[in-house]
């Protein structure tokens, strides 16, 4: 039992930093997709093909930052059950 | 006209029945009904002898007892005192008094303390 | 569609408005907070965002500049991408710090200073006037498209006054539903769900509305968009719809700080959420309803160009291309939208306004005017504070309407929406590098939001309403993009070039690490001044908020530290809390003075501050954990003193008692002693003996008395006590206590002030048990009361829960703090014993009745005199409510 607990308190913690950090570069990502086209080739999006793309993108981003959320709530969840786990075997000890 | 006796006490009921007692018997009898300025009543009317409660509204018998056993005037100092007291009490205040009476008291004691006090 | 039709049905849906904030109001005061609190009712109160500007000028600005209008929309959207360590973060630090509105939270990041929140304030109201007189505008034209429209063609009479009409109805809605209290949490339920509601009446008419121009009146999605390319290839359309990234990137920018700054966003967003993890779920959903709102706006512009006459204005075209289609309902639907939307921003904008004019110019200066000393209790702030509000939001709906009759074109209006963005987005270096940046401060923030709010002035919003000149800029730059950029980039370089060279004050760097760490800011333990300070902590907050919640949180305070009573011992964690949750009513800055004021305090200094940052910054687990267990280990040992003084006190007090009882029964005695021998003497005269013989019955019935106080103590303390529970009306029985009362010092003309009609409350007891207690206190009250014009005050209500609380205030002098603790005990007189005539069983009785009756009676301290309260259960704790005396 012993050397399983340590993996996987590692595993959570770094499965949650790393969606820590997907959730910093989210809104970065997204404002370089709103603004590079714009900036790039402002005739291109400036009309129908604009719309489907930037509703298009937009759609995206609300279902990314609801899995997002999601997924690091969760991760919240597993961190703190396998970090309280040891606390509580010591106390049923 | 000099005060035979000052009394200090609360309780009117006792006062009236200690102050009919004693004038019955000649005496002048004053009456203070509350520890606070205790001592300078007795400053004031300069009485033969003292009859103080213990228990008085704030200050305490034994309080004033103190404040005129300190007093500078030696005359006012070694005036005589007869304290009252329900039982209980006696041990804290017998040091500085003269003599000592516990309530319910019989009349004719009271008379006869006084009395020999006053002599 | 007459015109009285939709006068009716717009009367109708403010009415419903009104009835459903009620409601809210309600359950939030019963504690029915759970659907109130969802996470979904406040992703919908943040649609605020999307004002009458939007909701009309959208289609307008999509009609002129094409896909452009999205930056409104993308600006937010952007924002809550990053919602899990913005937004959350934000959330968290202003909960904690209990921020009252933007104004305070850069205040309170800054050294808790009023002057910046004055500043702050000043561009709000500058930026919201005209904003709202917009919102105004919208509805009036709205009622104009249906007056134009109406058969017999007449425009109504008044129709000229709408604005005032709504001015003054949401001014007395907002006034209603957002001044009701003080709460320390600033949190006004009614007025969110009945927003979260038009949320969705907004929302629903627009899609309708959609629905009905992409399949009704085009032939779906494909046709849509092949029109949409049809419309772009017009000369007149192309040029201008062609997006300008210089134009695109500060319309995101600017809209991303609006969602932040704005004041009614700042309200909704971070004022109004009870905690940060609402914003999982208006992480997402929030542009959701954003992109829900946006995506019809391109067709129905389009559509609108396509159908409607040229000389139509664009800004109207949801209303008048239903209109022209015969879609009645349709277009009633998108009207009630379009109020919804004007309202709902007129509200929040205006409690948010309000909050700030009244918290950071109003009452600082009548703080400053008063100069009352510490403690005085004559003085209502609590009052003053919410009627500064209830004026404030007058003198906000009142500006509005004026410049809406001044300016009275669109044209003029039209551009206020971004104007007022651009304003508020002046704030944000200040309040973003503040929670980021520990080096921010208070001199940077001054020279930043300075330098903001001047070249704003100057450059974007003294043009806007004609005075000056556009901004002379090269050939193909848009003008308002670099007054935009040159005063942001002007204000984030000011704010950081004098923070680089500034030095903060201590308290500023307390604040600034809490902020930018979000750990809880703590207050030094040298600056206050004694315990004996807590009383008038407590006399403050009941200023504040009110007798009963001031109450209320120090007796859970007190409970927290293992206390007993009403007063917590001044611990700086204590002072820290109290201050923020006074800062919830009142803004950071004016609750910091007056607690320093009333609580005192020695200066910060920066050695100690070091001290506390250090400690702060190691704040990580291990000594949170020694933090736990030392903090038990205080409480138990605050306990464990209390209950060895109060033995002590107790075995004093034991010994004491039977001298007491040995006094109390001699003292009669001795008279009755003496005089029954005095009788005896034949040569007394017969007036002499009658007058002994009275006086021998007084005393003897003084002694029955004692005696019976004595028995009932005993049994009342051993739990023997019989009761005969009845049904008694609390009114009666007060009635009767207060003539049983009366004979005691008839000479002492009371002034008795009740409450009848709360009065009737009919209470489960012993009603003989309880007049007794009544009996008692009020008689106390008249025995010791030293006020030259005696007051009784006599208040009852009922209890959660059941039961029923009972205060009896007088307006003596009250009992010292440090001797309150003791009345209840027996023979524990605190007077001259002679004037009281009783042994001093009174109190010590009264709380063994309510102890047996499952109530408790208190002192409350801090009401002013001597006050009791009196607390009783639904019904007597584990005795049928039959009347069936229970006995052992």
């Amino acid at each position: 039992m012993m050397p399983d607990r340590p993996l996987f308190l590692e595993r959570a913690s770094f499965h949650r930093r790393r969606l820590g950090d997907a959730a910093r570069v989210l809104p970065i990502v997204a404002m370089l997709l709103v603004l590079v086209p714009v900036w790039w080739v402002p005739s291109q999006v400036s009309y129908a093909g604009g719309a489907v793309w930037i509703f298009g993108l937009w759609a995206v981003l609300i279902l990314a930052v609801r899995l997002l959320h999601r997924a690091l709530l969760r991760a919240e969840a597993a961190t703190t059950r396998a970090s309280d786990a040891p606390e509580e075997r010591q106390d049923a000890l | 006209m000099q005060l035979d006796i000052l009394m200090i006490e609360d309780e009117p009921n006792i006062a009236e029945a200690v102050r009919f007692i004693l004038s019955r018997e000649g005496w002048q009898v004053g009456l203070h009904d509350d520890g606070a300025g205790g001592i300078e009543a007795i400053r004031e009317a300069r009485p033969r002898l003292v009859i103080l409660d213990l228990m008085l509204p704030n200050r305490s018998g034994a309080e004033i007892l103190a404040d005129l056993r300190a007093a500078d005037d030696a005359a006012l100092a070694s005036t005589p005192v007869l304290m009252l007291t329900a039982r209980g009490q006696v041990r804290e205040a017998a040091s500085a008094a003269d003599a000592m009476l516990t309530k319910p008291f019989d009349n004719a004691d009271l008379r006869a303390q006084v009395r020999r006090m006053l002599a | 569609m007459p015109f009285e039709a939709l006068l009716a049905t717009c009367l109708g849906y403010v009415a419903l408005m009104f009835t459903v904030a009620y409601a809210a109001d309600r359950a939030a005061a019963r504690g029915h907070v759970r659907w109130l609190d969802h996470p979904l009712v406040y992703t919908l109160s943040l649609s605020v965002y999307c004002s009458a500007w939007t909701f009309y000028g959208a289609v307008g600005y999509a009609s002129r500049s094409g896909l452009e209008f999205l930056t409104i929309y993308l600006g937010p959207t952007l924002v809550f991408t990053g919602a899990w360590w913005g937004l959350r973060r934000l959330v968290r630090v202003a909960r904690m710090h209990h921020v009252t509105s933007v104004a305070d939270l850069v205040s309170a990041r800054f050294g808790k200073s009023n002057k910046l929140a004055a500043i702050v304030t000043l561009i709000a109201v500058i930026a919201s006037t005209p904003y709202i007189a917009l919102q105004l505008q919208s509805v009036r034209l709205s009622f104009e498209v249906f007056a134009l429209n109406a058969p017999n063609g007449a425009v109504p009479d008044g129709l000229g006054g709408t604005g005032l009409w709504v001015a003054a109805g949401l001014a007395v809605f907002t006034i209603l539903f957002g001044t009701r209290n003080l709460a320390a949490d600033e949190r006004h339920h009614g007025v969110v769900t009945a927003i979260a509601l038009e949320a969705v009446v907004k929302l629903l008419a627009f899609v309708a509305l959609g629905v009905f121009v992409i399949w009704g009146l085009a032939e779906g999605p494909l046709d849509m968009l092949d029109r949409i390319s049809r419309a772009s290839t017009d000369p007149r359309v192309g040029e201008g719809w062609l997006l300008k990234s210089d134009r695109w990137t500060a319309l995101i920018l600017v809209s991303a700080a609006a969602i932040l700054t704005l004041p009614r966003m700042f309200q909704v967003l971070v004022v109004e959420a009870a905690d940060e993890e609402r914003l999982h779920v208006a992480g997402w959903a929030f542009p959701a309803y954003l992109f829900a709102m946006s995506f019809f706006v391109l067709p129905i512009a389009v559509m609108g160009r396509e159908l409607l006459p040229d000389d139509a204005n664009p800004d109207l075209y949801v209303l008048t291309l239903p209109a022209a289609q015969g879609q009645d309902v349709l277009a009633l639907l998108v009207f009630l939208g379009g109020f919804s939307a004007a309202t709902s921003m007129v509200v929040v904008c205006a409690i948010a306004v309000a909050t700030m004019v009244s918290n950071h110019w109003l009452v600082p200066v009548w703080l400053a005017l008063r100069r009352i000393p510490a403690g005085d209790d004559a003085d209502d702030l609590r009052g003053f504070v919410l009627n500064a509000r209830r004026v404030a939001i007058l003198a906000v709906m009142a500006a509005g309407w004026v410049y809406h009759e001044a300016s009275g074109g669109t044209a003029a209006l039209a551009s206020m929406g971004l104007v007022a963005f651009t304003g508020m987005a002046q704030v944000l270096p200040a309040m973003v590098g503040g929670l980021m940046w520990r080096g921010a401060n208070r001199k940077g923030a001054y020279c930043g939001i300075g330098t903001g709010l001047v070249l704003w002035m100057a450059l974007i919003f003294l043009p806007s309403v004609g005075i000056g000149g556009d901004l002379p800029v090269p050939r193909g730059m848009d003008p308002w993009t670099a007054a935009v950029m040159l005063s942001l980039v002007l204000n984030t370089l000011a704010f950081i070039g004098m923070s680089i060279f500034g030095f903060p004050d201590p308290v500023e760097r307390l604040q600034g690490l809490s902020f930018v760490s979000a750990v809880e800011p703590i207050r030094h333990s040298r600056m206050m001044r004694g315990d004996d300070r807590a009383e008038p902590l407590l006399a403050m907050a009941r200023r504040v908020w009110g007798a009963d919640p001031a109450l209320r949180y120090f007796q859970a305070e007190a409970r927290a530290q293992g206390k007993s009573g009403y007063l917590p011992d001044l611990t700086p964690s204590f002072l820290t809390r109290l201050e923020r949750r006074l800062a919830g009513s009142i803004g950071s800055a004016t609750a910091h003075a007056m607690i320093d004021r009333v609580a005192g305090g020695v200066a910060l200094t920066v050695a100690d501050l070091l001290q506390v940052a250090d400690e702060a910054q190691r704040a990580k687990e291990e000594t949170q954990r020694l933090e736990a267990a030392r903090a038990e280990l205080t409480r138990t040992a605050r306990q464990l003193r209390e209950a060895n003084d109060k033995l002590t006190a107790l075995s004093v007090q034991k010994d004491a008692f039977l001298g007491q009882i040995s006094h109390e029964l001699r003292t009669p005695m001795t008279s009755v002693r003496a005089f029954s021998e005095i009788l005896k003497n034949p040569t007394l005269t017969e007036e002499e003996r009658g007058r002994f013989a009275g006086i021998i019955h007084a005393e003897a019935a003084r002694l029955t008395r004692l005696l019976d106080d004595l028995l009932d103590l005993s049994v009342l303390e051993s739990g023997r006590a019989q009761l005969s529970i009845g049904v008694a009306n609390l009114h009666d029985l007060i009635t009767r206590a207060l003539s049983a009362a009366s004979a005691t010092r008839p000479e002492r003309g009371f002034l008795i002030d009740r409450d009848l009609p709360t009065e009737h409350l009919g209470v489960i007891t012993d009603a003989d048990r309880l007049l007794q207690v009544l009996i008692n206190v009020i008689t106390n009250a008249r025995k010791y009361c030293d006020a030259e014009h005696p007051v009784l005050t006599i208040r009852v209500r009922p209890r959660d829960g059941g039961g029923a609380i009972i205060d009896v205030i007088d307006n003596g002098s009250g009992i010292d703090s440090g001797r309150q603790a003791l009345i209840f005990q027996k023979f524990a007189r605190l007077n001259d014993p002679a004037r009281a005539g009783g042994a001093g069983l009174g109190l010590a009785i009264c709380r063994e009745i309510m102890v047996t009756l499952g109530g408790e009676i208190s002192y409350l301290p801090g009401q002013g005199g001597a006050a009791f309260r009196i607390i009783l259960p639904a019904r007597p704790p584990g005795r049928a409510p039959t009347g069936i005396a229970v006995a052992d």
